[in-house]
């Protein structure tokens, strides 16, 4: 037998590294790859020009002021959670239960909403809401991370879990509250007073949202990057016995950190319930603290990638389900159209991180 | 060398795209200047009435054509449109929340005529697009607030459903009758399951509709209610009515939009009579009649208003006489012999009259006849009842308002679990 005949015809090898113009270049290939691919599908099934297709999902985000804030506001929103979440990532601590967690934070708004709206001054009454979405959020991370720490529990399972716990509890609260009665509808919470809506800004529903999510990402940023805490989260997701050999206290930075995560949630509860729909249902969050995850890896826990991935996702989204509703198509065809270039973004990762080599001559060519 | 090449390439790709977004971007804005300038020509030319190519009617649906009553709605808009002449666009998938108000105010930016929800809880986000809007028309079906929202934009329309569910009743209750004959079952065991969505007074309207109709020709009928907590969850529906079916049920009904109870109603060969549509094609040996809103006479109106610049009704009900309340598909297979002709002996009582569905002489609540009874029409937080709704001897559903208000809870119809 003749071992060297049957070689593969080409090998991967880690790259050291790429400078960073190189692999942004990898990217943007990447990209207009996906659109072609997804032009080449489009044209298929409806036969129009993809250049025509595009320009409308151009203009599904960019055509007026209003979409581009509603845009914005959409961004602003999965960026939050994505920063959420991070925190928990990068310490290799799987956090499933974002969703819920924001879920929580936006019943603890609602809850205030309807018990303290008449009772508390403005400026008061937003405190109290703002503090008790935080700590509704970090109850619901929490609870894992206790059980984590203390008895080793698989932290995927459970927040997952936490999630549907959270999505009754939210059935129930709604129930008990609609109007009219058994709807199960709680319709926009004092519509007439305003009571517990965050305001606007010179007439702009949704600049005060966008605000105080560039705040938390510089916070996770800083966070991350320049404090102690920060180093201890990226230590405990390297390897936890070289964390407990230098000292750390693996149990106390994995709770202290899903406080963080758990309470940045609940931020974005509050920010959709108070400052956007002004009301609750089980579906406020909308998936966001799922999608959430993808940001959160695709940008490499990195806060800055993090607010140009949350556009290109939300920018695709918006654009795709235009191009649906444009030609006829139902909403799947923009799932489909937001998979195939999610896919290539995700696959020119790997292109950055390794190259192809063709093997040649391969004659003891084994290293 | 290599890289040189692939260097190049993504430039050339990169310089064409550029050119092709700039080529278009012009000529975009120029297309739409030309439609601009052929409108106001057309406005000047007949400047009362608007031509139909001129017209674009916007619609909200909450799920696409997946969910039974989403479809409902879709196809209904579909054909009305086509019918009429006029443009539309309709935007499948919007959640009850502020997306639905930004894409309401967008079709008001792009200067739509009139734009269209479905869903219940779309309607404060429709509310908050009119009020910034008030130049163009918004409808929601069935809503509650129209009437006390003080709008002239903003419009509510449901239709007398509750006729068709008696119809449907009428069918349910001959079904029983042929089952007690055959001595299948005795005349204590006739009890009908019904799935239903939330304790909202347009299940309890729809559910006790459709019993009165069923005990008008099957008197010792019983009924068991229970209810999922979702307009749309597949499983739980499936999971309720066999719930139902195992309680000794031997006819169900549903209102909630998933095909899981006539699923279950087929596995387990129990008759079913569905709602928002036929579902004969995936219980062709238990189906045997659908009622259904038939949304094209309401479109239909709308868009006349809009072309002929009249008021929209603040509340708009739909009848069986305008077409809005229909039966679907009578499945002889399973029907008891003689439904037809019944069915039309009652839709005839109906519309002149004679028969009314909440008649107060044919039920009674805790043993009691029911005389006067005020309801929560314009709805509130507190649930305050604010009308006198029981005259000339029955209850007067989607009389003060379109939506239905029949909330109480007759003898005869046990509810398993209000949870919800």
């Amino acid at each position: 037998m003749n071992k060297s005949v049957r070689e593969p015809l080409f090998h991967l090898v880690k790259r050291d590294g790429l400078v960073w113009w190189k692999s942004w270049i990898v990217r943007l290939v990447a990209v207009v790859l996906s659109l072609l691919v997804s032009g080449i599908l489009i044209f298929a099934l409806t036969g129009e020009n993809p250049i025509n297709v595009y320009i409308t999902m151009f203009k599904a985000g960019f055509a007026t002021r209003r979409r581009f804030w509603a845009l914005l506001q959409n961004v602003a929103m999965l960026l939050c959670v994505a920063l959420a979440v991070t925190p928990a990532f990068k310490m290799r601590f799987w956090n499933i239960g974002a969703e819920g967690q924001a879920l929580v934070g936006g019943l603890a708004t609602a809850f205030c909403m309807v018990y303290f709206g008449d009772k508390l001054p403005s400026g008061l009454l937003l405190l109290v809401i703002f503090l008790s979405s935080m700590l509704a959020g970090a109850l619901w991370a929490v609870i894992p991370a206790i059980f984590k720490a203390t008895y080793g529990t698989n932290e995927t399972l459970f927040t997952l879990m936490m999630n549907y716990v959270a999505a009754q509890i939210v059935s129930y609260f709604t129930y008990v509250h609609s109007n009219p009665k058994g709807s199960g509808q709680m319709g926009v919470i004092n519509k007439a007073t305003q009571a517990g809506w965050l305001p606007k800004i010179e007439g702009n529903n949704y600049l005060l949202n966008i605000l105080i999510v560039l705040v938390i990402t510089v916070f996770v940023y800083v966070y991350l990057s320049k404090t102690k805490h920060g180093y201890e989260i990226s230590v405990v997701g390297q390897s936890e016995n070289t964390a407990r050999y230098i000292g750390i206290d693996v149990s106390k930075v994995i709770i202290r950190t899903l406080l963080i995560s758990g309470a940045l949630c609940g931020i974005c509860g509050f920010l959709l319930v108070s400052g956007t729909d002004h009301t609750l249902t089980r579906d406020t969050i909308a998936g966001r603290g799922f999608t959430a995850i993808i940001v959160s890896w695709m940008a490499k826990f990195n806060p800055i990638y993090m607010v140009v991935v949350s556009f290109l996702i939300c920018f695709l989204q918006k654009g795709a389900v235009d191009i649906a509703s444009t030609y006829g198509f139902n909403d799947a065809l923009a799932e489909i159209i937001t998979g195939i270039i999610i896919f290539f973004i995700i696959g020119s990762e790997f292109f950055i991180g390794y190259k192809i080599r063709l093997t040649h001559h391969t004659k003891g060519g084994k290293n | 060398m290599k890289k040189k090449v692939i260097a190049l390439v993504i430039a050339g790709v990169m310089a064409l795209s550029m050119a092709a977004c700039g080529g278009a971007s012009s000529s975009a804005p120029a297309a739409e200047e030309k439609t601009e300038e052929a409108a106001a020509e057309t406005e000047a030319a007949e400047e009362t009435e608007a031509a139909a190519s001129d017209i674009t009617i916007g619609f909200i649906t909450l799920h696409d054509e997946n969910s039974t009553y989403d479809k409902n709605f879709i196809d209904a808009a579909i054909a009305a449109c086509e019918a009429k002449g006029v443009n539309y666009e309709i935007k499948s998938n919007i959640p009850e929340d502020n997306t639905c108000y930004e894409t309401a105010a967008d079709m008001a930016d792009k200067g739509y005529q009139l734009v269209f929800a479905d869903s219940f809880g779309h309607e404060d986000f429709m509310i908050q697009a009119a009020e910034e809007f008030p130049e163009v028309e918004f409808c929601h079906a069935t809503g509650t607030k129209a009437h006390t929202a003080g709008l002239a934009n903003f419009h509510n329309a449901f239709a007398t459903i509750y006729e068709g569910r008696y119809l449907a009743g009428v069918a349910a209750g001959l079904k029983l009758n042929e089952m007690i004959a055959a001595g299948t079952i005795t005349e204590d065991q006739a009890v009908m399951g019904y799935v239903g969505a939330y304790t909202y007074a347009e299940v309890i309207s729809g559910y006790t509709s459709f019993y009165l109709g069923a005990k008008s020709v099957c008197p010792s009928v019983t009924m068991k209610v229970k209810f999922t907590g979702s307009w749309y969850d597949e499983s739980l529906e499936k999971e309720a009515a066999n719930t139902l079916i195992n309680q000794g049920c031997v006819l169900l009904s549903q209102h909630a939009d998933s095909f899981g109870a006539p699923t279950a109603c087929e596995t387990a060969g129990v008759p079913d009579v569905s709602y928002n549509g036929s579902t004969v094609s995936v219980a062709p040996n238990t189906y045997i009649v659908s009622s259904r809103i038939n949304w094209q006479p309401y479109f239909e109106y709308l868009i006349d208003c809009v072309m002929n610049g009249q008021a929209i009704d603040t509340d708009w009900t739909g009848t069986i006489a305008t077409g809005s309340v229909e039966l679907l598909e009578l499945n002889d297979a399973v029907a008891a012999e003689g439904t037809a002709a019944k069915i039309e002996e009652v839709k005839a009582g109906l519309e002149d009259g004679s028969i009314k569905v909440f008649d107060t002489t044919t039920f009674t609540v805790d043993g009691a006849a029911v005389d006067s009874y005020m309801a929560d029409i314009d709805s509130d937080e507190a649930y305050t009842p604010d009308t006198e709704v029981i005259a000339d001897g029955a209850f007067q559903e989607s009389v003060y308002r379109s939506a239905p208000a029949f909330d109480l809870q007759i003898d005869g119809i046990e509810l398993l679990d209000t949870a919800f």
